[in-house]
Order: C-alpha cells, then structure tokens, then sequence
C-alpha cells in the first residue's frame, strides 16, 4: 500500500502531510497524556519494532499480487489508538528515508492512509466488536482481527477517493475502487491472521498492558493463602 | 481462603524484560531471515497500478541513492545477507526512534503532571 512518489498531484500530497501533520500533532499529546506509562512505554517500543519487521515480509495472494501486514489495528488495540500512529509514522518515516519504500513527497499521504485511517478505523471496528463479545480477554484477539480485516481496504478506498481527488492519471473511479477494495480484502485476510497470531501473544504474556482490555475485563480473583501458623 | 479483586485486571505471566527481549528476538528472525523468503510480487497498489495503466506515473522517491534502498546493503552481492543486515539495520533504527520518542513524551507527560 505504500504510495510512491508521483501518483498524487502536489496540491493533494501537500494537503494530506498537512492533514497526517496534525494527526501527529494531536497524536503525540494524548499519547503522553493518556496512553503511555511507565507499564506500557516498552511495549510500544516492541510493537513498532514488530511491524517494521512484519512489513518486510509480503505474501502471496494470488495473481502474481501479494500484501503485506499494515499493522495498525495490531498497533491500536496493543497500545492505545494516538500510539499506534506515531509507532506507524516512524515506521513509515524510515521505511520513506532509509529504504526508499513509499515516496518521500508522499510521506504524507502513507501517514494519513496507514497511520491515521487504517489505525482509526481499525481501532473503531475492533471497540464495537468488543462491546458485543463476551467480556474475556480471548476476546481481544478477535476484535483486533476484525478491525485490522476492515482497516485494510478502508484505507485502500481513501486512496482511490485521493486518487480521484488529485490523481496524475484519469483513471475512471468504478473500475479503480474495485480493484483497490477488491485486493485489499485479499490482503486483509492476512492482515487479519497475522494481527490475531499477535495479540493472542501479547494477550497471553501480558494482558494487563493491552490497552484496549484496560477497564473493560473483569478483575481476576486474587487468592491468598492464610497464613499458616 | 480470602479472595480480593485486584484493581489491575488480568495479572501478567511474563516480566516485562523477558516480553521485550522475547518480541525482540522474534522480531529480528523476522526482519534478519524471513523476510528473505517474502514474495517478490508487486504489492496490492502496484498490481492494481499495473493493470490500470498508471504505474508508469511513479517517480523515483528521493531515498532512491540511500546505501539502503530496496532493502538491501549496497556493496553485499549475497541477497541473503544483504537483506537480512537491512532488515536487521532498520529494525534498530526503528527501536532507537521509537524508544527515544517515548521516552521524550514519558518525561514530558510526568513534567505536566
């Protein structure tokens, strides 16, 4: 999904760095405010960490096509929603820099697709998920698999929207968001694998740092032995 | 028997050291050796760029001289290897970025109280 340079005109790339900008911005605030604590702060570290190195795995999905995970749903269900942005715009950032992945003029715009929609949607997907399944931590993975299932062409719908907005080709808009949707549910279905495959880990190892289980599970009944006399 | 519901939820099974050296470690067989088995097909965008007839618009991103682009270590002729020491450099590039980020907004967030 990371979009090059030159398929965006310069009036849309520089209105979307300007839109992921601000999401930035405002991302970096409530993280520190709301979402990173002593307890959590390593576990961001981990989670951009690993979808960097997920991100560099591409599989197949037929056709001569692959995908590869986006991690954005992962990332807000782990860590918190303004987290997982900024882990997503470094992510992104050094890919664009050191790795000559996705344009550097549209570094922006993969922002705003991954780091901002891809993250939000999926987040929101995942939190209605939630509010209808049993009140289990094993619930968390599912709701996480979903989000990121829908957060994939979410995101590739956005783009073609930019792409009709600010596109350098006249590509008609019917056949593009079917192509875009259509693979990007493909790809979605690996996303959604991979991010289960991972929150169940985290949620095994250590339930008390998922964010999006903060609050919302039952506490767990602590037994302690009487002393013995 | 005396049963008190802990404020913090589910308690945790692993130490937070041991969960960071244990994703780290996976992370960099992940990065370091798997990614060399990746698919080298175009991705979703560039398939749908191809069949559409606008892949053609790309430019060449900026990075395109890094000693880095395309995953790989310019001067390492095995393809093993030199992508696995780009996966393995970004990876900590990655970590430094991110844990300095936190850190940063850590003292920031503890300063406003």
């Amino acid at each position: 999904m990371h979009v090059p340079d030159g398929f965006l005109d310069a009036p849309t790339s520089v209105a979307t760095m300007v839109a992921a900008g601000g999401v930035v911005a405002a991302s970096l605030v409530r993280a520190s405010r709301h979402e990173l604590d002593e307890r959590t702060a390593p576990l961001a570290g981990l989670v951009a960490v690993f979808v960097f190195a997920a991100q560099m795995v591409n599989f197949p999905v037929g056709a001569g096509t692959s995908g590869h995970l986006i991690g954005a749903s992962l990332a807000a269900v782990l860590v918190g929603p303004a987290t997982a942005t900024l882990c997503l715009t470094v992510v992104l950032s050094v890919q664009a820099f050191l790795f000559a992945d996705g344009g550097v003029t549209a570094l922006g715009t993969n922002v705003l697709l991954m780091g901002v929609i891809a993250v939000w949607v999926g987040y929101g997907v995942a939190r209605a998920v939630l509010a209808v399944l049993p009140r289990r931590m094993s619930s968390v993975p599912l709701a996480a698999a979903a989000g990121s299932f829908v957060s994939v062409p979410a995101a590739a719908l956005v783009f073609t929207g930019l792409f009709a907005a600010g596109g350098v080709a006249p590509i008609p808009l019917g056949p593009l968001v079917a192509a875009m949707v259509g693979w990007h549910l493909l790809i979605g279905v690996g996303e959604a694998l991979i991010t289960f495959l991972a929150v169940s880990s985290i949620v095994a190892a250590r339930p008390d740092l998922v964010h999006a289980a903060r609050g919302r599970m039952p506490a767990l009944q602590l037994r302690t032995p009487e002393p013995v006399a | 028997m005396s049963a008190d519901a802990t404020p913090e939820g589910p308690r945790p099974r692993v130490s937070t050291r041991r969960l960071v050296l244990v994703g780290a470690a996976v992370c960099l067989v992940i990065a370091g050796v798997v990614s060399f088995f990746a698919s080298r097909h175009p991705d979703g965008l560039q398939h749908v760029a191809q069949s559409l007839g606008f892949a053609g618009a790309a430019r060449e991103s900026a990075a395109a001289g890094s000693p880095l682009a395309g995953y790989g270590v310019d001067g390492v002729s095995n393809g093993f290897l030199s992508g696995g020491l780009a996966g393995v450099v970004g990876l900590v590039v990655v970590a430094v970025v991110m844990g300095g980020l936190v850190l940063l907004l850590r003292r920031l967030g503890r300063r406003r109280g």
